[in-house]
């Protein structure tokens, strides 16, 4: 009893309070959301498919939350999702193998991770630069494979992409009296092992610690015996596996590969993390943090469409203010507990 | 303590460019002893710890432990290898617990269990008598606990060689006892401990053996009790002591009766309790008391450093209004702030930039000062107080500590002030230097400047000091001028203080 | 702290040796592949002006914009550690400004041209003014508070054209897209000469330069020595809200058109490129401006010899990512320090060869 009363009393860390403020004002949306706009938001295919739509940018803002815990940023992402989503139905329509095609897109991601985690490591060039110079390779080499949209085309594949995973006490009554189950792509559980995957290396892996504790001071981390330079590449190289496995995930989610696909996704992945109660100084940051930073961004988005504000510029308008909203809140909060 | 030799340093070569930092230089330690490093700064301490600890690799030499021959290249090696370091700036993780602060970084073990880390993190923190739970934040607890942390994690990594840079310089004196208590209790288990401080009857207190090093060169090795505390001064300073005895003839401790030229009415900031203060012109006062007292919040306070709340502020009598650096500057208040790198510097500048900085932002945005007159100026306070720079343009962070410290008085003797704060100038810099600096304060009051001089040395203070104004617990217990101006009598001021 | 001592060693004398080898190399590669490349001629353009044209002039001409904002944001990148990632969508709505204030006239003379260039200076520097709040008053990192603007400027550029792309078709305007009458430069040419000269003055006549870069340092100890830190950061963004407006107002008069999604797309990325590989470094501190504009010239030329060794625009990202990583490579400390000890090394082996030899 009294060691629960002294646990309590341990107060909460940055990051747990920035957490609990997104979630808070995520569920104040939703619920505002079922209220006022009922509609789609009453039923849970709605948030089946949030996460249908976003399940790759979820994997992404994973891993760029662990190069933003670890102190560093990672703006090569979204281009390395796209360069894997189109060289991927290449190799498909080839009529290659579904089981390679996985291992293509692990293999590209983690390429891009190890070859930007080594400069910025161990040449010490700075990571903006470097994985801008792989976010315009990446893009251009996309582009080169095909211009032009490519159609998925792969029996295989196409049976893969069509497993949908039904829950049928979460669906609802449609108007002709049929039970429409909620459908749940692949793709999200994939995203939600990643998260699990991410949350139990952060929270309990000497690596994940490790991460920590360079964002937090780089120099006292190298005093501790870390291996600093290791850490690093570590992290650049599991933000560009993930990058690969939502690279595929985004492919089996559109069926097509484009040279404008994911585009704008790191800022997309920068700004969930952010929401999420990630700060960019390194140090700080909470997986669970970032999946709620990404659903309540794309929340935001489906609300101003379902809200009848039909001209395109509202959108990112929103999104925008949002952001700003979140970014100041955060500042606020935290500059008050300094104080305190 | 014993004979054994625990760890042999043999001809250790140093050098970075342009500078030869270690030449050829032998260091023994054994087991259990406190050993003390000694040597002004830019002798090459903390060169030949940072090779100890890998941060630096040696050009040449070796290093052995208990007889074997070791090569250390990170700060892992040296952990691996036994040898702990507690730096003088923490070196810990402010964003992680306590209890992973002392367990990073050291455990093989694949997984991390946070229980376990703080019961055992616990257990060892409780057996060093430190209060703080396992499972704080550690950027939440206050700097000596931190530190305390520090030597907590050194030992429990059951190390053979404790190096200690500078531990005390942010420790009040109970925090220093259960420090030397804790360093005597590793001495008797047959840790080595190299002890390396400024503070001179520290290393008596505590200290079996110094070695002293000087310009980057082994002068000697000492028995402690051997060796007089004169003696360690002038083979420190490699020279006798003629200069240190004129100096203490010119004590100036008659009190000044010039005009107030500086006068503060229940000032207030964020950081203090109300106090008022008056200087003179001409007059050198000083704020002493322990570490925490408040004396650097009240300078704070008076040049606007820290949000000012309420108080009147007069100069010359007139009332003014001080809420921002700018306004005490204009006020011809200058000040020179405690800690050097954080507040003082601009590293990547050079000398001359650094210099004009002061009279730049005085003189507005709109009036630039120019190349030639900036110059100017440089070459004329790098003469005057002797500033040790290749030239103007070296970039101000590669000085030494003390030549750095110049450069920040030049800035501010540029902006020729009618007021001077000087908090802690003379920390963390050599002898020689800290002897021209108070010279400098004499010679500045005789012009009329008035001078407040803070030094966590008290002898220092009562050398150049007219007045002491004496804090506890952020208030101010009393003043001391005349001929109650000596060590003992601050000291009861202090206590008596308490008792209130 | 990171990185503290790589930046004392960019920062040498031999800040600008990168972005002169760079550019040299370039100069040489080109001339190799074709010996005329940078030749100069004469044309006539459609007004009848005696022009200059050639692959040179295009280059100088092109990167006008790029080098426009590269000032500002070396000033940012100096002042706040951090980049305004917001540049390009700030110079969509600049440019927006500009083209609804001329439509709101019936006829284009030089006056009203002046006029909306003002107008929008004035609304791209409030948006400058904006970032620099959240930046130094409410002290969020400069790329996370620009990501708001990045995020909606495009689009508030599309609601201020109302969902169209407006054209504005005028002989001024031309003028100031391409060649004014009777010069035979480049006008946007000319336009990156009086920026930078205006930049020239600010630096002569305040003492910005020194004081960004105290701020830049150690902002505690330049606030200590009563800069106004904030103020100066406000102030960086608010001159790089005028170099957007600049560089907007060029980018709509080159096409007489504002379309929000394509004007100076990702230059944001290009012009911070353009900084570092200007030698400056993105944590702050010393700057120098030469250097960036040079870097914007780097940029611009590589795209231009890729463009001219028949790489087509969309491929372009790739090969300029590999020639990127190559400059930052050859100027990281790293590999610097590497090189410097294996001359050293080559030096002392040759040298004990020789005194072997005399022995011998």
């Amino acid at each position: 009893m009294q060691n629960a009363l002294s646990k309590r009393k341990e107060p909460l860390t940055d990051t747990q309070l920035l957490m609990t403020i997104t979630i808070c004002i995520f569920a104040v949306m939703y619920i505002l959301a079922m209220i006022i706009l009922q509609g789609g938001f009453l039923h849970a295919q709605q948030i089946f498919d949030l996460l249908n739509d976003n399940a790759s940018l979820i994997i992404v803002s994973c891993g760029l939350t662990i190069v933003m815990i670890g102190g560093g940023i990672d703006i090569s992402v979204g281009a390395v999702t796209s360069l894997v989503a189109m060289s991927c139905i290449l190799y498909l329509n080839k009529g290659g193998n579904v089981l390679v095609a996985v291992l293509m897109a692990v293999g590209i991601g983690i390429a891009f991770g190890s070859v930007q985690g080594f400069l910025i490591s161990y040449l010490k060039i700075q990571p903006f630069i470097v994985t801008l110079a792989g976010m315009f390779f990446a893009r251009g080499m996309t582009t080169i494979l095909s211009v032009n949209p490519v159609k998925v085309d792969n029996s295989k594949f196409e049976a893969l992409r069509n497993v949908k995973i039904k829950i049928p006490f979460l669906g609802y009554v449609a108007k002709n009296g049929n039970l429409v189950p909620a459908k749940m792509e692949l793709g999200v559980v994939i995203a939600l092992l990643c998260i699990i995957l991410v949350f139990i290396l952060l929270m309990y892996n000497r690596l994940g610690r490790n991460f920590y504790a360079m964002g937090g001071n780089e120099q006292s981390a190298l005093m501790l015996g870390i291996n600093v330079n290791k850490t690093r590449l570590f992290s650049y190289i599991i933000s560009g596996l993930l990058s690969g496995i939502s690279g595929f995930v985004l492919m089996m989610h559109t069926g097509a590969g484009n040279a404008t696909n994911a585009l704008g996704m790191e800022m997309n992945a920068i700004a969930s993390s952010i929401i999420g109660g990630t700060l960019l100084t390194g140090g700080v940051g909470n997986i669970i943090g970032t999946f709620f930073g990404t659903v309540t961004l794309s929340t935001i988005k489906k609300i101003v469409v379902s809200s009848g504000l039909k001209d395109p510029w509202w959108q990112s308008i929103t999104t925008g203010g949002m952001l700003c909203f979140f970014i100041l809140l955060q500042s606020i909060v935290l500059s008050r507990r300094q104080k305190n | 303590m014993s004979d054994e030799y625990l760890l042999k340093l043999r001809g250790i070569e140093k050098s970075f460019p342009g500078v030869k930092a270690l030449k050829n230089v032998d260091f023994t330690l054994r087991k259990g002893e406190i050993h003390a490093l000694m040597g002004e700064n830019g002798a090459g301490k903390s060169t030949l710890i940072k090779i100890l600890t890998g941060v630096y690799p040696k050009d040449d030499g070796e290093i052995s432990i208990e007889g074997k021959s070791v090569s250390i290249h990170s700060p892992k090696d040296a952990q691996e290898n036994g040898i702990s370091t507690v730096y003088q700036e923490i070196t810990l993780c402010p964003n992680l617990t306590v209890a992973e602060n002392m367990f990073i970084g050291r455990k093989k073990e694949k997984w991390v269990n946070h229980k376990s880390y703080e019961k055992k993190a616990d257990e060892q923190l409780k057996s060093l008598g430190i209060p703080v739970k396992g499972s704080k934040q550690l950027g939440k607890c206050s700097l000596a606990v931190q530190q305390m942390v520090a030597i907590a994690r050194a030992v429990d990594m059951n190390c053979k060689v404790l190096i200690l840079d500078e531990p005390t310089s942010s420790l009040d004196d109970k925090e220093v006892k259960m420090l030397f208590d804790l360093m005597i209790d590793l001495k008797a288990k047959g840790v080595g401990i190299i002890f390396v401080t400024h503070f001179l009857e520290q290393v008596y207190e505590v200290s079996d053996r110094i070695t002293v090093l000087r310009n980057g060169e082994l002068v000697g090795e000492y028995l402690t009790r051997d060796l007089p505390q004169v003696m360690l001064v002038s083979k420190m300073m490699g020279k006798e002591l003629n200069e240190l005895d004129t100096f203490e003839e010119s004590k100036v401790h008659e009190s000044v009766d010039s005009e107030v030229f500086y006068e503060s009415k229940n000032l207030c900031s964020d950081e203090t309790n109300p106090f008022s203060f008056s200087i003179r012109k001409g007059e050198v006062n000083g704020f002493t008391g322990l570490l925490g007292s408040g004396r650097s919040e009240i300078v704070r306070a008076i040049f606007g450093a820290d949000k000012v709340t309420k108080g009147k502020v007069f100069i010359n009598g007139k009332e003014v209004k001080i809420n921002r650096p700018i306004d005490a500057m204009k006020n011809g208040i200058g000040y020179l702030a405690e800690d050097r790198k954080r507040d003082g510097i601009i590293a990547e500048l050079s000398v001359r930039e650094n210099i004009i900085l002061a009279l730049q932002v005085m003189n507005g945005f709109f009036k630039p000062i120019s190349r030639s007159e900036s110059e100017a100026f440089a070459d004329e306070y790098i003469k005057a107080l002797n500033i040790k720079t290749a030239s103007s343009e070296t970039p101000v962070g590669s000085l030494s500590g003390g030549n750095q410290q110049k450069v920040i008085l030049a800035r501010w003797l540029l902006t020729h002030p009618d007021y001077l704060i000087l908090d802690e100038p003379t920390r963390g810099i050599d002898v020689g230097t800290k002897l021209e600096i108070q010279k400098l304060i004499l010679k500045l009051a005789k012009e009329g400047v008035s001078v407040t001089f803070i030094s966590s040395e008290v002898e220092e203070m009562l050398r150049t000091c007219s007045r002491l104004i004496v804090m506890r617990d952020r208030h101010i217990v009393g003043e001391l001028k005349g001929k109650d101006l000596n060590q003992t009598k601050v000291m009861k001021t202090i206590a008596k203080g308490g008792e209130k | 702290m990171k990185g503290k001592s790589n930046r004392i060693s960019r920062n040498g004398l031999g800040q600008l040796t990168i972005p002169v080898i760079a550019l040299t190399l370039l100069v040489i590669f080109n001339l190799i592949r074709d010996p005329g490349f940078f030749s100069i001629g004469i044309t006539h353009n459609n007004y009848g002006n005696a022009v200059l044209s050639g692959n040179f002039i295009s280059i100088i001409n092109g990167a006008s914009e790029l080098a426009i904002l590269a000032i500002g944001m070396t000033l940012v990148t100096a002042a706040t550690k951090g980049q305004d990632i917001s540049v390009g969508a700030a110079a969509a709505i600049a440019g927006s400004v500009f083209v609804k204030v001329l439509k709101a006239f019936s006829s284009i003379s030089v006056g009203t041209v002046i006029f909306a260039f003002i107008c929008s200076c004035i609304v791209a520097m409030l948006f400058g003014a904006f970032n620099g709040t959240l930046v130094s008053v409410f002290k969020i990192q400069p790329m996370i508070a620009t990501l708001i603007l990045y995020t909606c400027g495009r689009s508030i550029a599309y609601w201020i054209n109302g969902g169209a792309t407006p054209t504005v078709s005028s002989p001024v305007i031309s003028a100031i897209g391409s060649f004014a009458p009777g010069i035979p430069i480049p006008m946007p040419v000319i336009i990156v000469i009086i920026v930078t000269a205006i930049f020239y003055l600010i630096f002569h006549f305040t003492s910005l330069e020194l004081l960004t870069q105290a701020v830049g340092i150690n902002q505690s100890a330049a606030r200590l020595n009563g800069i106004n830190t904030t103020f100066i950061k406000l102030l960086s963004f608010v001159l790089l809200g005028f170099c957007v407006s600049v560089s907007g107002c060029i980018g709509v008069s080159r096409l007489g058109l504002i379309n929000h999604e394509t004007l100076l797309l990702d230059v944001e990325m290009d012009a911070i490129l353009a900084v570092a590989i200007g030698g400056n470094s993105l944590g702050g501190g010393k700057f120098k401006i030469s250097g960036s504009i040079l870097g914007a010239y780097v940029i611009q030329m590589l795209t231009i010899t890729l463009y001219a060794m028949k790489v087509s625009s969309t491929d372009v990202k790739a090969y300029k990512a590999v020639v990127i990583v190559a400059l930052v490579v050859i100027g990281s400390p790293v590999v610097k320090e590497h090189c410097r000890k294996l001359f050293q090394r080559t030096k002392t082996q040759s040298k004990g060869g020789e005194c072997e030899c005399r022995t011998l």
